[in-house]
């Protein structure tokens, strides 16, 4: 899942490294930091925010190993794909490999493959499947869908959109 | 008295001549008094300043497949004296010839245009419609686009002071046909295709229609003549219908949709493309048959939504008589 955490950091260097390094210890991908300059607390510590991808499982035992590391987590929220919408697949999809294709989305850190139906009618035939991608944002999922399409036009497999993104 | 050339004697031509001959006295209400001063085809033609004989005309070209040789298309726009020509020779969309030098040829005169061949348009739409304002002649195609199915006129005159945001369509009645049979059979594309072409729905080869390249056609004639764009054939994004399988239709089925080959222009995300989409099994463009539909985004009407059929040599010929009355309507 995508998560968002907003930490509290000393003004002083080395102190990003221990909020992040429990991240990718617990297998995160991190998405993006920003510092909240501007949002400087009282005593001086600047705020940043860092979206990750990481196992939902993990997330309580991240914020755990943050906080043992010394630094303020001052939130954490899950990142609400608000957009969604299908796409159907026609080709040699499973052979092309999937799970390829599926981490090209998942990758991004803006959008995922929530569902997938697949129909194998014979083997050797062009198997076909339905995929649902949501997104942060609509934008978001246009780069997405270009992506699956640029990622099919390389694995020959015909990609058949909405008419409109729901 | 309009006098009238009708260039191109197929399906359609002969379609026209019908009309123009059964509805006779309605259309003298109409426009006033008219007649057809010549008719050519690709081998030959008949021509005759106080009118030709149209039930002999469709008679000999029923009989001999062609009309009598001696006299060219050519030859009766350099010699003839008439108001308006009916362009309906063959659709070549790489050069658009013979008809693009027709129309060329008869707006260089002054002379009115009507036609239902899209090549012309396609390799040469800004062109000719200069030539025609240069000229103050009127270039009419209703019948390039959509068959009966008003669209043309639609948006220039009932929408008009519209903004055009979009237009996605089914341009295709071939296509359309071979997704609603296979979504309602649950046969192979194949097996429908065979079917098709049995009952003369699709061509003995159908690359023209299910590769989209007829679709892509008439979406360059909207984009250009209705939306204001200056696109080629080229620009087109195009994906037939031949990879869709059966199993597609079931899988869509599941999650309330079907498939069709859509056409989309939209002048906001500057898109130019003709591909097989998801439609809710709802919506209005998840149509059936050999129909065609149109869905007209516009920024004061909002949308709008036209169906009609597509081809056919009745139907080419109601939008060819609707462009003549508009053009001389008393």
């Amino acid at each position: 899942m995508l998560i968002t955490i907003v930490v509290e950091l000393k003004d002083q260097p080395g102190q990003l490294l221990k909020a992040l390094e429990p991240i990718s210890k617990l297998g995160g991908n991190i998405v993006s930091v920003y510092h909240q300059r501007d949002k400087i607390t009282p005593l001086k510590r600047i705020p940043v925010e860092i979206t990750i991808q990481i196992d939902e499982r993990k997330v309580e035992d991240l914020i755990e190993a943050i906080r043992k590391n010394g630094v303020i987590v001052r939130s954490y929220n899950e990142v609400r794909l608000t957009a969604t919408t299908s796409l159907l697949l026609i080709g040699h999809i499973i052979h092309t490999d999937l799970g390829d294709t599926i981490n090209r989305i998942d990758s991004t850190g803006f959008a995922e493959v929530v569902d997938m139906h697949i129909s194998m009618p014979q083997l050797n035939h062009p198997s076909t499947a339905m995929i649902t991608i949501s997104a942060t944002s609509e934008e978001k999922l246009k780069k997405a869908i270009e992506i699956l399409k640029n990622t099919c036009r390389e694995k020959d497999i015909t990609v058949i959109e909405p008419l409109e993104l729901q | 008295m309009i006098k009238i050339a009708i260039f191109g004697f197929g399906a359609v031509g002969q379609g026209v001549a019908e009309v123009l001959l059964n509805k006779r006295d309605a259309l003298r209400r109409l426009i006033g008094d008219f007649r057809v001063v010549a008719i050519t085809d690709s081998k030959g033609g008949i021509a005759d300043e106080n009118g030709v004989d149209l039930l002999k005309a469709l008679e000999i070209k029923r009989k001999r497949k062609r009309l009598p040789e001696g006299i060219t298309t050519l030859d009766v726009i350099n010699s003839l004296d008439f108001d308006v020509c009916i362009e309906a020779t063959v659709t070549n969309i790489e050069h658009g010839e013979p008809g693009l030098t027709h129309i060329k040829e008869c707006l260089k005169r002054g002379v009115d245009v009507i036609t239902s061949n899209k090549g012309p348009l396609v390799v040469a739409y800004r062109e000719l419609a200069d030539l025609a304002d240069r000229k103050d002649a009127k270039l009419m195609f209703e019948a390039t686009v959509g068959g009966a199915m008003p669209i043309i006129k639609l948006v220039k005159n009932d929408l008009a002071g519209n903004e055009i945001y979009a237009i996605k369509g089914i341009l295709n009645g071939t296509c359309n046909y071979i997704l609603s049979r296979m979504e309602k059979e649950k046969l192979s594309y194949d097996q429908i295709l065979a079917e098709a072409k049995e009952l003369g729905i699709a061509e003995a080869d159908p690359t023209y229609d299910v590769e989209g390249i007829d679709a892509a056609a008439k979406l360059v004639i909207i984009a250009n003549s209705l939306m204001d764009m200056d696109v080629k054939f080229e620009d087109v994004e195009r994906i037939g219908i031949t990879n869709i399988t059966p199993e597609a239709f079931e899988v869509a089925m599941d999650k309330g949709y079907t498939i069709r080959l859509i056409a989309e222009v939209d002048k906001v995300e500057r898109i130019l493309r003709v591909s097989p989409r998801l439609i809710p099994i709802q919506h209005p463009l998840a149509i059936s048959g050999t129909l065609n539909a149109a869905l007209i985004k516009t920024d004061l009407a909002g949308d709008i939504v036209v169906v009609g059929k597509g081809a056919g040599s009745k139907e080419t010929a109601s939008a060819i008589i609707s462009d003549l009355i508009e053009l001389y309507r008393c």
